[in-house]
């Protein structure tokens, strides 16, 4: 395979002021200005967006699948939900 | 990994497919889940970036300003849908540069319809709402399918593209209400890419060597039959109103089974074509080569520079550390 | 040339401009050297078509003879058409391509800040519309110029030609015509006088990050605002005009 290939960039979208940015897929750039280029000409041409965000994948560090027991005990901790407590009605809303 | 702890692995699997949970890049799966799902997500790839060319063949020549912006942006979303699914399959462990590498020497395959030319302007009517209506049955289930990311390309696919049928349609729709001779084109376009789009369905279930194990992997949803009756029970009506003759005398609204019958496809054309004996194969392929070939000291010098500049930050921060 | 006429062709020079570069940014559509950059080229092409499409409209509407937009895009001969020279170059390759954007983006961009202060608000409407997309095709064009320039010795090779090339056709872009003068005492047009030492300050500055040389044998050549034109551009025509010659009177 040719080295040429550009490296792939993860892009995040802001949809609007006061929203987060959220993934909106992958593309190829030579560079960060590139890659922030492309991320505009190919994710936000029907208005989407007033923000960009490009990382390079690599640079992502992500858990692993195998890892999935570390979300179990929060699975358990049912007292974090404001559901769990029964306040009567006639307090109101709370 | 013994054979038991493999089974163990495929089992499990097949229980997440069956519960309708995705399957996300780096959960485990089959070998050959990974393989079906390259070949298919880089098929589809390669047939929006293929697909780019008999549209692009009228860009010059469209009639009309207002038609050429249409064509323009439609064929643009099309390089954006191969680019969103080029982009799913690399999830899967494999660069564009290899899938890109795939297509032009012939190992990978794209959609055959591509392989017939566009000589009149009413083509650019008839692929939109003929080849892109038929892609939308198929697209509408793949945003469905059990790979996560081929399923949110597929989401984000089928939202743009609900202009491209319809551009296509109206196209026609002002030419069958012009002259004579646009009629004509419009029936010329109709008569050729009517079989064709019944062929992009793919083979009948019984010939097609990857659909069961696909509907069990719920890569397929629907079966090519199943899809291919749809979108004729679908066209039809929109043909007659067009006042169009559908190029088949076998074609008859069937009451019992409240579908429309059709006559028998002409497989050893649809065979010809995916073999590379098309009118426009080799045409399709030298062009996506020439733009390869012709592309590689870009890619190059964009890469060299990004190096460059690289080189200079760290240099220029070094000598400010000293 | 009464004002009315005047004002037709500063309309109309200014459409042929964005339609004949939308034209042949649109002949590689499909064929880019990558598919990120495929997109991004012909999202230019789609900027250009469009402002082309507003100016054409309003042309029809001072000229008053019932004619649509595409009646002036696609009927007129070859001498009608008043694009500069530099917008109708062909495709040689991707470094041409480049190096036509990014000259005649400067010069569009400054172009429309001036035109913003026309006393015909139309035209000072459309050039406020337009600036924004125009402001990005600087930038998309500049960062290309500077990475082929100065990005492997066959990247420089190939850019330095296409500015060789294409360099005689700049100073059209600053040249004042008999219809800009006539625009500009009407205070409809803008003065093409101020606007020249800022494209060549804006063009430098950019050449010389992407180590380029400005060619300085001083030829230039003009002639597309008066409607003489290349050789390119009876081709072009042919082309776009082909559909609406053929089959005359049909709506699309």
């Amino acid at each position: 395979m040719s080295k040429q290939d550009w490296p792939l960039w993860e892009v995040f979208i802001r949809s609007k002021s006061g929203l987060h940015h959220k993934h909106a897929g992958s593309l190829h750039a030579a560079d960060a200005e590139m890659a922030i280029e492309n991320a505009r000409d190919v994710y936000t041409r029907r208005n989407e967006g007033v923000s960009i965000w490009v990382v390079e994948s690599t640079n992502i560090a992500a858990s692993s699948p195998e890892e999935g027991d570390m979300f179990e005990g929060a699975k358990s901790k049912i007292y974090r939900h404001p559901t769990f407590y029964d306040i009567p009605d006639e307090v109101g809303h709370m | 990994m013994d054979n038991s702890n493999l089974h163990n692995l495929e089992e499990k699997f097949q229980a997440k497919i069956d519960a309708e949970i995705k399957i996300e890049p780096k959960d485990w799966m089959p070998e050959k889940y990974r393989k079906t799902l390259i070949r298919q997500i880089s098929q589809h790839a390669h047939s929006e970036v293929v697909g780019m060319l008999p549209e692009g063949n009228w860009l010059t020549r469209a009639p009309s300003l207002n038609r050429k912006l249409i064509l323009l942006a439609k064929i643009q979303d099309e390089g954006g849908h191969g680019l969103y699914l080029y982009s799913a399959a690399e999830t899967l462990g494999i660069s564009r540069d290899e899938l890109v590498d795939q297509l032009l020497t012939g190992k990978a395959k794209y959609s055959s319809i591509f392989n017939y030319p566009s000589i009149n302007w009413a083509d650019i009517g008839a692929i939109g709402w003929l080849v892109d209506g038929a892609a939308i049955m198929n697209q509408v289930m793949l945003t469905r399918t059990s790979y996560g990311p081929y399923a949110r390309a597929m989401v984000r696919i089928c939202k743009e593209e609900s202009f491209h049928q319809r551009q296509g349609y109206e196209l026609l729709l002002t030419m069958s209400q012009g002259t004579d001779e646009q009629k004509e084109m419009v029936q010329d376009a109709f008569n050729r890419w009517w079989w064709p789009s019944l062929m992009m369905f793919g083979p009948s279930d019984k010939e097609s060597t990857h659909s069961a194990q696909s509907m069990k992997w719920k890569i397929k949803r629907k079966s090519n039959d199943e899809l291919r009756q749809a979108f004729v029970d679908a066209t039809v009506p929109q043909a007659e109103f067009l006042g169009l003759t559908v190029p088949d005398d076998q074609l008859k609204w069937n009451e019992e089974r409240n579908h429309y019958d059709f006559g028998p496809i002409d497989w050893d054309e649809f065979w010809s074509v995916v073999k590379g004996n098309g009118p426009c194969n080799r045409e399709r392929l030298k062009a996506r080569q020439k733009a390869h070939d012709e592309g590689a000291w870009v890619r190059e010098a964009a890469t060299a520079y990004a190096e460059k500049r690289r080189k200079r930050k760290a240099e220029k921060e070094s000598t400010q550390v000293a | 040339m009464t004002k009315k006429e005047a004002l037709y062709n500063y309309i109309i020079q200014t459409a042929d401009n964005n339609l004949i570069l939308g034209q042949r940014l649109s002949e590689l559509c499909g064929h880019g050297p990558e598919l990120e950059v495929d997109i991004g080229l012909t999202n230019i092409a789609l900027d250009l078509i469009g402002h082309a499409r507003s100016l054409y409209q309003y042309a029809a509407e001072i000229q008053n003879l019932g004619k649509d937009e595409d009646q002036l895009a696609f009927l007129r001969a070859r001498h009608e058409y008043f694009n500069v020279l530099l917008v109708e170059q062909p495709n040689e390759d991707f470094a041409y391509t480049i190096a036509r954007q990014f000259f005649f983006s400067v010069f569009n961009y400054l172009f429309y800040s001036e035109l913003q202060n026309s006393n015909d608000s139309q035209l000072a409407a459309i050039a406020e519309k337009s600036l924004k997309e125009v402001a990005y095709h600087i930038r998309y064009s500049s960062e290309w110029m500077i990475r082929l320039g100065d990005g492997t010795d066959v990247s420089h090779k190939k850019m330095q030609v296409a500015v060789d090339d294409l360099w005689k056709y700049t100073a059209e872009l600053y040249t004042m015509s008999e219809v800009d003068q006539l625009m500009l005492e009407e205070g409809i047009g803008i003065d093409l006088n101020k606007i020249k030492a800022l494209y060549l300050a804006k063009v430098e500055e950019v050449m010389e990050e992407a180590t380029l040389t400005i060619p300085t044998n001083g030829w230039t050549q003009k002639g597309g605002k008066e409607g003489q034109h290349t050789e390119h551009l009876g081709h072009i025509l042919t082309e776009m005009q082909w559909m609406q010659r053929t089959y005359p009177n049909m709506k699309w």
